[in-house]
């Protein structure tokens, strides 16, 4: 049996889903960044599924692409997280419900 | 057939990270089963001869993101378990994973309803097929198909030349940021003890 593009699909569509249940139901701000990584590499999945399948470079530059800008994304998040438990001894997200800090 | 096994074992070992991510209580735990979810992605990316990128998966994802996970885990305290069976807003959870079905359910319809994929949409606005850059991998002595790292950085280096850098300046940015973010505010106010200066 031969496992073709679709198959790929298939599995980054159940793993975007259960990113996307988790970013919505943890509380935690670090759970749901790992949450939004995973729908992230969900993508990264399907993009080389593509790749494969239309015969087209293009989408393995876009995982590069991906890849960095959710680097970027965990350092900026990360500092976030830091900067506000210096200010609140419990960490979840129902807390913040102000900009004010 | 040995594909096959590869494609579902991985798949395996992806998504019950992925279901480890959101049900552990705590937060290391949920940070190891990213690790393995990241893994079983990685060997998709083998399996696919996307060698480049799946080195890069492990090294990036697997190594530094998670890395910096549990660094700051760590930092923050790592006894902050969450109690899962506490739902704090009523029907936050059903209707959760009510969305969660329906994107799936979406994403699924749109993938198996639709029609064949082409180029007509790409030649109807653009008057040019979409292809770019054809992913002709080269072929070794073996006959085995050889890396994609040539192919990679030429596409990176000349059609995204302008994507590269502003990524470079998208990352410096992010770092700046960071830092004026943890930036402790009252290290103004703290009395540097200098030797030489200590009066008694």
């Amino acid at each position: 049996m031969e496992v073709t593009e679709t198959w790929y699909l298939v599995l980054s569509a159940l793993l975007f889903s259960i990113g996307l249940v988790g970013l919505l139901v943890r509380r935690n701000p670090l759970i749901m960044f790992m949450c939004v990584e995973l729908m992230l590499n969900s993508v990264n999945i399907s993009f080389v599924a593509f790749s494969g399948a239309l015969d087209d470079i293009a989408g393995r530059t876009a995982v590069f692409f991906v890849l960095v800008v959710a680097a970027a994304e965990v350092v900026v998040g990360l500092s976030l997280v830091v900067a506000l438990m210096r200010r609140r001894p419990t960490l979840t997200a129902d807390d913040l419900t102000a900009l004010k800090g | 057939m040995i594909d096959l096994v590869v494609f579902l074992i991985s798949g395996a070992i992806v998504l019950g990270g992925a279901l480890g991510v959101i049900l552990a209580t705590h937060p290391v735990r949920a940070a190891l089963s990213l690790i393995a979810s990241f893994f079983g992605v990685a060997v998709l990316f083998v399996i696919q001869e996307a060698h480049f990128l799946a080195l890069v998966q492990v090294v990036v994802y697997a190594g530094a993101i998670v890395v910096l996970f549990l660094f700051v885990i760590m930092l923050l305290g790592v006894d902050s378990t969450e109690d899962l069976s506490i739902e704090p807003l009523a029907g936050q959870r059903g209707l959760a994973i009510g969305i969660g079905a329906v994107t799936l359910l979406l994403i699924l319809g749109g993938l198996f309803l639709s029609g064949p994929g082409g180029d007509d949409g790409a030649v109807a606005l653009t008057g040019q097929p979409s292809r770019t850059r054809a992913l002709d991998l080269p072929i070794d002595a073996d006959g085995r198909p050889g890396g994609d790292v040539d192919l990679l950085a030429d596409d990176l280096f000349s059609r995204n030349l302008l994507a590269v850098q502003a990524t470079a300046l998208l990352l410096t940015i992010a770092t700046v940021g960071a830092v004026v973010l943890v930036r402790n505010r009252g290290a103004e106010d703290l009395v540097v003890d200098e030797p030489g200066t200590a009066s008694g």
